[in-house]
């Protein structure tokens, strides 16, 4: 009913001149009919009970199904069947041959593919990166999350690139597919666990499903991308030649999309890694499942060493993929080089092989859980109350709480339900177009009509306190960055590693300072969604064009003035992108946060996964991708929505 | 362009011949980290918290270093366990709380999991303060005196009620419906994961705050932060059956183990062992507390143990 708010009529009266205030009235005066009639119906602030529908009862008859049916259903057996199967034994075909090429051949094949495709220099980063796992005692799990992102990996490559081919070439396809891989890039990883859960079971094959669910999207994006912007001259040359269309594609439209393939492959690759990870919880193995042990544990210690292996993993593929993107088309190399290399890899192998060292040796193992849970006890002990002055993060966690949260929370969920949806109607339309508001405002009604109003409210509110603190740290260490080189360049090693940090690995320390509750949440969202804030802050800063600040410089401002007048006003469209990140990554780790007393909808997913009650677990993950869509919809700037189909 | 046809067909067929071309039943498939490089293997499941984990330490480090074969772990949680145990992608569950609707389901109905017998531990569930202020307050263990010192035990999570902190969602709770139905001033704040309480706990303890937590033993936090049980209605038969009603405590469960029915069957030395595997509380606690207070890594607790206590494991190879 109240979804109506949105779907204002495009004609406007043409007297008022700012698109805004049109944009408001509009609003105000659709509200004022319908609000009115809404209330006089269903007089309640919280959602009302007569427009929601219970899925539980389906739900769960639905799981039992599947429960029982699944070795007997054909649809199993012949359907989803194979695809497990398929994916079991690839994962254990590269499994098998990670182990039998030993820890010295892997650690020499990658080097010499580091070195092919992207220099010396990474080469020896590739290999002190293996070897570290090894020296961490990680080298068995590390082989089989590689195994895991191997097959993972391959398989949303190919389906990313056949879903942007398809995208690419036809108009219609384009247009059924972008709202789709739009949204599917701001939904929280922890939502597509539960599906996959609910057919395949826990265990290896829903851990790779997910993964390939989850990392496929940007692939298919920027393939489509890719074949979009290829030079128009050159085509229309290919095409006076006379070739067919499929050898347009082979030979002209691929190639020149290269680079964008390879950004794809580079960002799947990302996200596969990071789904590798949360995928511990529904039974991946490998580092994730060790990292979630150690917390059983509360050994951060032990966490971060299998915490570090993941980065490593994380940074040395990303920057082979990124280097190898940048070296395209410098250089021919000759395959004499390559064969040179293989030869070198096979030896080492074998070598390997003959002297019996195949599993890594246990001697060679450096402890380091013992001095960092030193480290982490004496940081909670000295940190967590009665620090003199500013007082302990115990007490900042109750004020935080007390002050912040539960206001806004009591706050939002005070507020009638009508009012919300028009306050999202009115943000989104404000920042972006009529098209997005409806969008926002449907995936609000949305979560009222699953009947989990409240709970979301609550999330939300962790949100938004979480975003308001990493826009201020972060737009203020963004601006130090832009002001300062040597600042930039001594920050961007931690942001790297923060941002490839498994969100699992700072939980505990977190709970360690902050207590239980939503405190130790919102400041885990902080933490993980600060780089990408700062990171695009710079960015935009930089980019300001030169010419403009040398003016403002010239008539003799002060760079306060400059920063406020000329900067920021120019990199306006940055830092709204960069709220629409903030945004976005804040949601995915207040989820998570439910496993440190963050309630709400993320307790609802974890307590899902935990009992096997799918209905609770599908309905809050279902609350969740509406509650990103909409945070995504209400922060995202028309310009993005124009930019992008290049 | 013709190479690169031959290469797909040829590995679309070698897929579908290595899937083969009939039924693909999920329910059977091992983890692919199985039996890898001919080894035999058994998966084991390890669930969140440190007891399970000792349990499977110890049948871990036997099985490889007393019989030969390579170990998997992995962490499922329990009733996801249940469903992992009948597909094959776990051998066995060491620690079992009671989960009477998933044993009708799979050792009943579909028998693709058998019981493993006694763990030889018993566990109990219930609300615990800490000693320290129990000694000054001895009547806070009645829970009919709870409401007087709700007062205390409220945080910022809990609002102007008392808090009583409960773990992972994981584990079985009534503590809604016991707040409710009993009348008490407290709110529950779900901790959310097991690791998360144990930490809060021992901030509490280290600044001799009053604090009310489910909690349960046997566990190695006690001997670190010792707690004392507040008393509940007792607990009689069938009095917890309606979820919503239960206004009793919890009972003691004499913590069971389970088997994968084929592995039970073809698992050789591996299930006879994992099916004699019996040992006390005190073992129990003398393992979690080497792992999860002196932070040894598992297999070393185990190893420790397992020097100690020949006569004990002796049995369970036979």
């Amino acid at each position: 009913m109240a979804t109506l708010t949105a779907t204002a009529p495009r004609t406007i009266p043409g007297a008022l001149k700012q698109p805004a205030v049109r944009k408001l009235l509009l609003l105000a005066l659709v509200a004022a009919i319908l609000v009115p009639l809404a209330n006089a119906r269903w007089a309640s602030g919280a959602w009302p009970d007569a427009l929601t529908v219970d899925l539980s009862e389906p739900l769960a008859r639905t799981s039992d199904w599947i429960i029982d049916n699944r070795d007997s259903h054909p649809l199993f057996l012949y359907f989803f069947g194979h695809i497990s199967n398929a994916v079991v034994l690839s994962v254990r075909a590269v499994y098998l041959v990670l182990l039998a090429a030993g820890w010295a051949g892997v650690t020499a094949i990658a080097a010499l593919v580091a070195w092919r495709v992207a220099g010396v220099r990474l080469a020896l980063g590739t290999a002190a990166g293996f070897l570290t796992c090894g020296l961490l005692g990680m080298w068995i799990p590390t082989m089989q999350t590689l195994a895991l992102m191997v097959v993972a990996v391959l398989a949303s490559a190919v389906v990313g690139a056949l879903l942007g081919l398809a995208a690419g070439l036809s108009d219609r396809m384009d247009r059924a597919l972008r709202p789709v891989l739009d949204t599917m890039q701001v939904l929280p990883a922890f939502a597509y666990l539960l599906p996959v859960v609910l057919v395949f079971g826990i265990g290896v094959p829903a851990a790779v499903l997910a993964t390939v669910v989850y990392a496929a999207p940007p692939m298919a994006r920027l393939t489509a991308l890719g074949l979009r912007g290829a030079d128009k001259e050159v085509l229309e040359a290919v095409e006076s030649l006379g070739s067919t269309a499929r050898q347009r594609l082979l030979t002209a439209r691929i190639p020149l999309a290269r680079k964008e393939l390879l950004l794809g492959l580079n960002q799947t690759i990302m996200m596969a890694l990071s789904m590798a990870v949360i995928a511990s919880v529904i039974g991946a193995g490998g580092l994730g499942d060790r990292v979630y042990q150690a917390l059983a544990s509360v050994d951060v210690g032990a966490a971060l060493a299998a915490g570090i292996p993941i980065v490593l993993l994380a940074v040395v593929l990303d920057r082979v993929t990124a280097a190898a993107g940048e070296r395209l088309g410098t250089e021919r190399k000759s395959p004499v080089h390559w064969a040179y290399a293989l030869a070198a890899a096979v030896a080492i192998a074998v070598a390997g092989r003959l002297a019996g060292r195949l599993d890594w040796p246990e001697a060679w193992s450096l402890n380091i859980a013992d001095p960092v849970n030193r480290a982490v006890d004496w940081m909670t002990a000295h940190l967590y109350s009665g620090v003199p002055v500013v007082g302990g993060t115990a007490e900042w966690a109750g004020h935080f709480t007390t002050w912040v949260l539960d206001p806004v929370r009591d706050g939002l969920q005070w507020l009638p339900w009508w009012s919300v949806l028009l306050i999202v109607a009115a943000l989104a339309w404000l920042i972006g177009t009529w098209h997005t508001a409806l969008t926002a405002v449907l995936a609000m009604a949305a979560i009222g009509v699953l009947g989990v109003w409240q709970p979301s409210l609550d999330t939300l509110s962790q949100v938004l306190a979480a975003v308001a603190v990493t826009l201020v740290l972060g737009f203020a260490t963004g601006i130090a960055a832009a002001r300062s080189d040597r600042f930039e360049r001594a920050l961007r090693p931690v942001l790297d590693v923060f941002q490839t940090m498994p969100q699992f690995v700072y939980l505990i320390p977190v709970v360690a300072l902050f207590g239980v509750g939503r405190a130790p949440a919102v400041a885990a969202a902080v933490v993980y969604a600060l780089p990408a804030v700062v990171r695009i802050t710079t960015q935009g800063l930089r980019q300001v064009d030169p010419a403009a600040l040398e003016s403002a410089r010239s008539l003799g401002a002060t760079s306060a003035q400059q920063l406020r007048q000329v900067q920021l006003p120019l990199a306006r469209r940055s830092l709204l992108l960069a709220v629409n990140q903030g945004v976005v990554l804040v949601l995915a780790v207040v989820i998570i946060g439910g496993l440190v007393g963050g309630g709400a909808l993320g307790y609802d997913v974890v307590f899902g996964l935990a009992q096997g009650d799918l209905a609770t677990g599908l309905v809050a993950g279902a609350a969740i991708v509406c509650l990103g869509l909409m945070l995504d919809r209400v922060t995202q700037p028309t310009e993005r929505r124009t930019k992008k189909g290049a | 362009m013709r190479l690169r046809t031959t290469t797909a067909v040829a590995a679309g067929s070698a897929l579908l011949l290595l899937t083969g071309c009939g039924a693909a039943d999920m329910t059977k498939q091992a983890s692919p980290f199985a039996n890898a490089q001919g080894a035999k293997t058994v998966t084991l499941s390890i669930q969140s918290w440190v007891g399970a984990q000792a349990n499977t330490a110890v049948a871990q480090y036997l099985l490889e270093h007393e019989l030969g074969y390579r170990v998997d772990t992995v962490q499922v949680d329990e009733v996801p366990a249940w469903d992992a145990l009948s597909q094959g992608r776990v051998d066995a569950i060491l620690e079992d709380w009671g989960h009477p609707d998933q044993e009708q389901r799979y050792v009943g109905d579909k028998k693709t999991i058998v019981r493993g017998g006694d763990l030889g531990v018993t566990g109990h569930i219930g609300w615990y303060v800490p000693t320290y202020f129990a000694k000054q307050h001895p009547d806070v263990t009645e829970w009919k005196n709870l409401n007087k010192y709700a007062d205390q035990m409220r945080t910022a999570e809990s609002g102007a009620k008392g808090q009583l902190m409960d773990g992972s969602p994981s584990y079985i709770t009534n503590d809604k419906a016991l707040v409710d139905n009993l009348d008490l001033d407290y709110q529950v704040v779900f901790a959310g994961s097991e690791a998360a309480q144990i930490t809060q706990i021992r901030q509490f303890a280290k600044e001799q705050k009053p604090f009310l937590t489910y909690w349960y033993s046997p566990q190695w936090l006690f001997e670190k932060v010792p707690m004392t049980e507040v008393k509940l209605p007792a607990y009689k038969e069938g009095c917890d059956a309606d979820p919503e009603k239960v206004a009793c405590a919890y009972p003691h469960t004499p913590l069971q183990k389970y088997l994968n029915a084929d592995f039970a069957e073809n698992g050789g030395k591996a299930a006879a062992l994992l099916k004699n595997f019996k040992w006390t509380t005190e073992d129990q606690n003398e393992v979690s507390l080497m792992i999860a207070d002196q932070k040894l890594t598992p297999e070393e607790a185990a190893k420790k143990w397992v020097d100690s206590h020949e006569s004990t494991w002796k049995a369970w190879l036979s």
